[in-house]
C-alpha cells in the first residue's frame, strides 16, 4: 500500500529513445541487434583483432577490432564494449560502444545512446539516439526510383507526398558533394 | 487512505513537483520551443538548392540530422564545444595557468577542406566557449565555407550569470527550434564538463567577431537572445 509503484522502463536497447528517428514510415525496421543472438558470430570483449575483418554472416562484436571490417550483406553489432578502429562496410550497423573509422552500410546505421562515433557515415537510413556522440558526415544515399521502361508510359506529373520523398525524386544526394574533409583525404 | 499515502509521499519527497513531473534525466530533458527568425531566413536561402552541405557544431542533434538529410542535404555534426573540453588540449601559459591550445585544437577538430559549407550552425556556442578559442573558431568557419555560405549563430543579450541554462537545439521546422536543456557533457576521453556562461557579447562585439565575413543580419528575440545570420 505505501510502496510507490514505478514506471517499469523499457530495458538496454529495446526502447526507443526521444530523438532517434530514421525509420521511414511503412517500411520494416531491420532486426536489432543489443545482444548476440543464434546465428550471429560473436567476439568477446577480451579479444583483440588486427587486421582485415570479412565474413557472410551477422556479427557482435564486444571487443576490439583495428584494421577494416567487411561484411557487405550482413550486420555490424558493436556491443557497449566494443572498441573499433577500422572502416566498416556492412548491411546494417549498430553501434553501442566506441568506432573510429568511415561507416558505409547499404540499409541503416543506427547509433544508441551510448554509441561514439568519430567518421562519416553513408547509407540509406540513419538512426542517431540522444546521448550519442557523433562526429563526422552523415551522406543519405537514398534509393534511387525505378526508371519508367519503355512498355510503361511516362508519368505526366509526379506527386510529392513528402519532404523525404522529394528528396529521393530529385536525387538530393546523387548531386555532386563538395569535397571531402582533409582528414577523408588523407586516408584516401 | 490513498490521499494518505499521497500526503506522506509529498512529505519525503519535499512537494508535490515530484508527483506531477518525471524525474529529470542526467542528458535527456524535456524540450521547450521557441520561434526562429534567424533559422526561418537561413531555410528561406537554402531553399530549391540540390546537393548542399551543411556544418552543425552543437551538441549532437539527431533532429538537425534528420531536418537536412531528408531534404538532401550532407550533414557534418561536430560538437565543437565539447570537444574543446577535453583536457588533451589544456597547455600552460606563460604565467602557468592552464588555457586551451587553440593550434591543437584546430589541428583536430574543425578540419574540412576550405569552402566545403554552405552553411554552418553554431547555436550559441561562442557564448559558452574559452576565450583563446572563440576567434579561431570563428575564423576556421570563415575558411570552411563556401563564399555566400551563411552562419546561423545565437547570442545572449544580458548576462544571466554563469549559471546561465546551455541548450542542445533541434530543429523542429523552418523557423521553430526546440531548446533542450544540457546540465553537463562528457567528452570522448569521458572528463565531464560543466557548462557556464563565460560572457555577453553585445553588437559591436559580434560584428568584430564576424569582421571577415560579408554581412551580418541581427534578429533581436523576446527572450533575451540576439540571433545573427551572417554571410561569408
Amino acid at each position: 500500500m505505501w510502496k510507490h509503484k514505478e514506471e517499469e522502463q523499457p530495458e538496454g536497447g529495446a526502447g526507443r529513445a526521444q530523438g532517434s528517428f530514421g525509420v521511414a514510415p511503412g517500411r520494416p525496421e531491420s532486426p536489432r541487434m543489443t545482444a548476440p543472438v543464434s546465428g550471429t558470430a560473436h567476439i568477446g570483449r577480451s579479444v583483440l583483432i588486427k587486421g582485415e575483418l570479412s565474413g557472410s554472416e551477422d556479427l557482435y562484436l564486444d571487443g576490439t577490432v583495428e584494421g577494416s571490417i567487411e561484411l557487405p550483406g550482413n550486420n555490424l553489432s558493436v556491443g557497449p564494449n566494443g572498441r573499433v578502429r577500422a572502416g566498416i562496410r556492412a548491411r546494417g550497423v549498430v553501434i553501442e560502444g566506441k568506432v573510429e573509422g568511415d561507416i558505409e552500410a547499404s540499409e541503416r546505421v543506427e547509433l544508441r545512446k551510448t554509441a561514439v562515433l568519430t567518421g562519416s557515415i553513408v547509407t540509406q537510413r540513419v538512426s542517431i539516439e540522444d546521448g550519442a556522440y557523433f562526429k563526422g558526415g552523415v551522406d543519405v544515399k537514398r534509393q534511387a526510383a525505378p526508371a519508367p521502361t519503355a512498355t510503361q508510359p511516362p508519368r505526366p506529373e509526379v506527386k510529392r507526398e513528402s519532404v523525404a520523398a522529394s528528396a529521393a525524386a530529385s536525387g538530393g544526394s546523387s548531386a555532386p558533394l563538395p569535397k571531402a574533409p582533409l582528414a577523408e583525404q588523407k586516408k584516401s | 487512505m490513498g490521499s494518505v499515502a499521497q500526503s506522506l509521499r509529498k512529505l519525503f519527497r519535499g512537494g508535490s513537483s515530484s508527483e506531477q513531473a518525471p524525474a529529470p534525466q542526467p542528458r535527456a530533458q524535456a524540450r521547450s520551443s521557441r520561434r526562429s527568425s534567424g533559422l526561418g531566413e537561413l531555410t528561406r536561402a537554402l531553399a530549391g538548392r540540390d546537393g548542399l552541405c551543411v556544418l552543425d557544431i552543437g551538441p549532437t542533434s539527431p533532429d538537425n540530422i534528420q531536418h537536412f538529410t531528408e531534404l538532401g542535404y550532407k550533414v557534418y555534426s561536430e560538437d565543437v564545444l565539447l570537444a574543446s573540453r577535453d583536457c588533451q588540449y589544456l597547455t600552460a601559459d606563460a604565467e602557468g595557468k592552464q588555457a586551451v591550445d587553440e593550434k591543437r585544437f584546430l589541428a583536430e577538430n574543425l578540419n574540412y577542406a576550405p569552402q566545403t559549407f554552405d552553411a554552418a550552425l553554431c547555436w550559441d556556442m561562442a557564448d559558452y566557449m574559452e576565450e583563446p578559442l572563440v576567434k579561431p573558431v570563428v575564423a576556421r568557419l570563415w575558411s570552411v565555407l563556401k563564399p555566400g555560405g551563411l552562419v546561423l549563430a545565437f547570442f545572449h543579450t544580458k548576462d544571466a550569470g554563469p549559471d546561465a541554462p546551455f541548450y542542445r537545439y533541434h530543429i523542429a521546422g523552418t523557423d521553430n527550434v526546440e531548446l533542450q536543456l544540457l546540465s553537463a557533457g562528457s567528452s570522448r576521453n569521458g572528463s565531464t564538463a560543466g557548462w557556464r556562461l563565460q560572457r555577453v557579447f553585445n553588437n559591436r562585439h559580434i560584428e568584430n567577431l564576424f569582421r571577415d565575413y560579408a554581412n551580418i543580419k541581427f534578429f533581436l528575440a523576446r527572450d533575451n537572445v540576439r540571433e545573427v545570420l551572417v554571410k561569408r
